[in-house]
């Protein structure tokens, strides 16, 4: 058994050490908001937070975790930022497929929580997610009305 | 030993035949393409438009209205980002008078009511909205009557006493009220009026509105489920590992024990093509599955269905490039012959386009559960659920009836999610959820999906022009080899117009053309891909034409005005796009950050037409494309925000195919099999985008594909204005800019 913190829930789970985060989201604790994209770190569907950073969990091995603190999409409505955050993608209207934004939503969370003020340049090296229905400009424009 | 060989089934797989049984009864009329328009269609006498009820009239298909006043929309058209389902509910919502943000869209189950695209269902080539447009405003109106008659004869009172306000039906002298969801039981029980009258469009409330889209902010929180993320209980998840050579099958499994032997894993499976294991969890499976040391068998030579190991992109161009076989004529006007031989100068040009993937984020899955009636249901990503219901039946041994297709919303699609054979999941999924009784979800991993997607066919067009002594076009030739898949799948020929689209049909004044088509098959597996023969042949084309222009002393822009001469529409859509971009220059000129320069297309893509210019520069070797500025004329429009979020994202996808993608084949296999060696549109190439839309009022044509295939032309044509070079083939990474 290896336990995590996820959305400030102790979760205790039967899984290999090796296994990463992201299946024992989707397949063992069956939250599957977060997204399975690539499996390589390329794409970031994947993304959550660990102790506020965005990480990519498809290659976030479950025993490096250790006492840091997940927090997923699922929950993003509870976090003062990524609420905001979600209204500015609700107000622009953000997603189409909607297949990348739980990622892009969590990236974008996680950049306002370390710079409430991101520059152009900050937003280019926060949000490398791939959104292949292009959406790219309304999240920047997204992420600059979320920073208020 | 444990080997469960799952055979059946394997012969009903072949990409050749999927469609020879099943989809017969889905073409009959020729229902491809589609121009002849929709009304025609909605009489057909024969194919499943006459089996029932004609299609989108029974407004219980449609419509479920709850006592707590709720509505549900089953939808013909699967949702996969291009807001239909929110179009839909403003179309409907307007005219039975219901806010549509009340709605609830889901896609149908199969069924003759929703055969809308000229007598078949399907959702693709940017036929939703206007082909179901007219007969979904008629449904909502149908419904507001029945619901006006029902509180007639509930509240004992003339129906022209009566209004309505969303949802419901008011008595303004009594000032009595009941909702649609009172009323449901009983207006449901009566006969739907035929030509009730639609509402005034100078009263729109939801149409032509920038309506916010239904589904946005369940896509903003996690809470949106697409196939990949179905459940039921006691499901078992299935990873699987196909034939390295397209066509050959496993033989035998060297660490059955092993694999069988890890953690979680339930079972190790031979399928048609490909090996899978089935465990409590997708990694686990995976784990086990990409350990497994299967021998496959030998690759046979390349064929129809098979790859053999010398195959690659490259030679599979030669032969396209090198085909000297007679063409069919596509298009004939005047006499080019003789206009060749009367020419001041001759200019030809060959222009090539590669195979490319969908690269959709979601990668393909699918469940299948058994019921304990032997019935089935499945869940999967699919642009056609009836056609995967046939396939989906003939693979479980049932009748179509016994299948339940459900169609979650779709992680992107650009064509991904017809039924291609072998690169559909789900009869995978139906032969573990047989092999193991249980329900089975397979998902392919991201590297699977890359090897094994249905590809946008590679393709090869040599052109001519003639130009007289004033440097005036005087014909204009074009030989395509090639496949397209409306040809394959559909069985529309001998001319396939999804080979030749973007090439003929054109709106130039050009008196002598030849345009000419010669079918090569691939051996690939192809597929629609967002535009279709548009993605390449209107890059093809517009820089051939940019080339002539300039070797008549033309500046393109201008030139391209003069050929339109005659087409008020095109003419507009040139000047708006000119305006909109700040007044046409070519360059090149100096802008911050170095010197740029701009190119310009047209494009006639799925009934909608569009101008198109980008603006780039030099970036090291590469380039970068700063603005593109589109004019789009889709006739009229349902909803403006949506559309224009439509054509940016076309426009992206353009961009990509222009800039990077590319699928290679060497010695047999594809060489990319992720994202971080298949390159796609990243962040950092994303320009500015900006879309006006002109309403000519010219007949409703498509939106979510037709802002793509004028990108890559005008992206070529602008590199061509910045650096003299002129760049024939896609992608523009595979050529050198600045060197030799
Ligand atoms: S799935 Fe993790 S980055 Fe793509
Ligand atoms: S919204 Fe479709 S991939 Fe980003």
């Amino acid at each position: 058994m290896i336990e995590v913190t996820i959305n400030g829930g102790r979760r205790r789970v039967d899984v290999e050490p090796d296994t990463p985060l992201l299946f024992v989201l989707r397949d063992t604790l069956g939250m599957t908001g977060t997204k399975y994209g690539c499996g390589i770190a390329a794409c970031g569907a994947c993304t959550v937070m660990m102790d506020g950073q965005a990480v990519r969990s498809c290659q976030l091995p479950i025993d490096s975790i250790g006492g840091a603190k997940i927090q997923t999409i699922d929950a993003i409505e509870e976090d003062d930022v990524g609420r905001r955050v979600v209204e500015a993608w609700v107000d622009l209207q953000v997603p189409q497929c909607g297949y990348c934004q739980s990622g892009q939503v969590m990236a974008a969370t996680a950049l306002l929580k370390e710079t409430p003020q991101p520059t152009d340049d900050d937003i280019a090296a926060a949000m490398t997610n791939l959104c292949r229905c292009g959406t790219y400009n309304m999240i920047a424009d997204a992420i600059r009305k979320a920073a208020g | 030993m444990d080997t469960r060989s799952i055979e059946n089934g394997a012969t009903t797989l072949s990409r050749r035949s999927f469609l020879g049984a099943s989809a017969g009864v889905f073409v009959l009329g020729a229902v491809l393409p589609m121009r002849k328009g929709f009304a025609q269609a909605q009489g057909a006498a024969e194919g499943p438009a006459a089996i029932a009820a004609k299609p989108g009239t029974k407004v219980s298909a449609f419509l479920e209205i709850h006592p707590d006043n709720s509505i549900k929309l089953l939808s013909p058209f699967v949702e996969g980002g291009q807001g239909i389902s929110t179009g839909m509910a403003q179309t409907v919502g307007e005219e039975l008078d219901v806010d549509p943000a009340r709605f609830v869209v889901e896609c149908a189950p199969p069924g003759p009511d929703y055969a809308l695209v000229n007598g078949i269902r399907m959702t693709g080539g940017s036929y939703s909205t206007r082909s179901s447009y007219p007969v979904m405003r008629q449904l909502g109106a149908t419904a507001r009557d029945m619901f006006l008659r029902a509180g007639a004869a509930r509240l004992k009172v003339q129906v022209e006493e009566l209004s309505t306000e969303d949802g419901v039906v008011i008595h303004a002298a009594s000032g009595r009220k009941l909702t649609y969801g009172e009323l449901a039981a009983e207006a449901f029980q009566l006969k739907p009026a035929e030509n009730v009258p639609l509402r005034d469009e100078k009263s729109f409330r939801y149409i032509r509105k920038p309506f916010p889209r239904l589904d946005v902010r369940d896509k903003s929180t996690g809470r949106a489920r697409y196939s990949i993320d179905q459940h039921v209980d006691g499901m078992l998840f299935a990873a699987v590992v196909h034939a390295p050579f397209f066509g050959t099958e496993p033989q035998s499994i060297a660490n059955e024990a092993e694999a069988k032997a890890m953690p979680g894993v339930h079972q190790v499976h031979k399928l048609p093509g490909a090996v899978a294991v089935t465990a409590n969890s997708w990694w686990r499976a995976r784990k086990a599955v990409e350990a497994l040391d299967v021998t496959w068998s030998e690759p046979k030579p390349t064929g129809l269905d098979t790859i053999a190991a010398d195959f690659s992109s490259d030679a599979m161009l030669e032969g396209l490039r090198s085909n000297t076989a007679k063409g069919l004529s596509a298009e004939e006007e005047g006499d080019a012959d003789t206009a060749m031989k009367n020419a001041a100068k001759v200019i030809e040009a060959d222009y090539h386009a590669p195979y490319l993937s969908h690269a959709q984020m979601e990668p393909p899955s699918a469940l299948a559960q058994f019921a304990a009636d032997g019935s089935l249901d499945v869940w999967l990503p699919n642009q056609m659920p009836e056609l995967f219901q046939k396939v989906a039946a003939d693979t479980a041994g049932l009748k179509p009836e016994q299948v339940r297709i459900h169609s979650p919303i779709l992680g992107g699609f650009f064509g991904r999610h017809f039924v291609y054979g072998p690169a559909n999941p789900f009869p995978q999924a139906i032969l573990l959820a047989k092999a193991t009784g249980r329900p089975v979800k397979v998902v392919w991993s991201r590297e699977e999906e890359f090897l094994n997607d249905a590809l946008r066919p590679l393709s090869h067009t040599s052109f001519r022009a003639a130009l007289d002594a004033d440097g005036n076009v005087t014909a204009i030739t074009a030989r395509t080899v090639g496949e397209g898949p409306l040809g394959r799948y559909f069985g529309v020929g001998p001319v396939d117009s999804s080979a030749v689209e973007g090439i003929v049909e054109k709106p130039y004044a050009i008196p002598n053309r030849r345009m000419e088509y010669v079918k090569l098959a691939h051996p690939v597996n192809i597929a629609f891909w967002r535009s279709v023969g548009h993605s390449m042949n209107d890059f093809f084309y517009e820089g051939f034409l940019d080339e002539v222009a300039l070797a008549g002393g033309h500046d393109p822009f201008e030139y391209r005005m003069k050929l339109v001469e005659k087409s008020q529409r095109h003419k507009t859509l040139l000047e708006t796009v000119a305006k909109l971009s700040g007044g046409w220059k070519r360059g090149p000129y100096e802008a911050e950050g170095g010197k740029r320069a701009r190119g310009v297309a047209l494009a006639s893509p799925f009934g909608s037409e569009t101008a198109t210019i980008a603006e780039v520069s030099l970036d090291g070797d590469g380039v970068r494309v700063h603005n593109l500025w589109i004019a789009f004329d889709p006739g009229s429009i349902v909803n403006p925000a949506i559309v224009k979020a439509q054509v940016q994202s076309a426009a992206a996808l353009g961009l990509s195919a222009a800039l990077v993608e590319q699928v290679v084949y060497g010695k047999g296999v594809r060489r990319d099999q992720n994202y971080d060696t298949y390159q796609i549109l990243t962040r950092e190439m994303m320009p500015k985008v900006l879309v006006e839309i002109v309403e000519s009022g010219a007949p409703m044509g498509g939106v979510g594909e037709p802002g793509l295939p004028g990108v890559p032309p005008a992206v070529v044509n602008a590199v061509a204005a910045l650096t003299g070079k002129r760049v024939r083939s896609l992608p523009l990474a595979n050529t050198s800019l600045t060197g030799a």
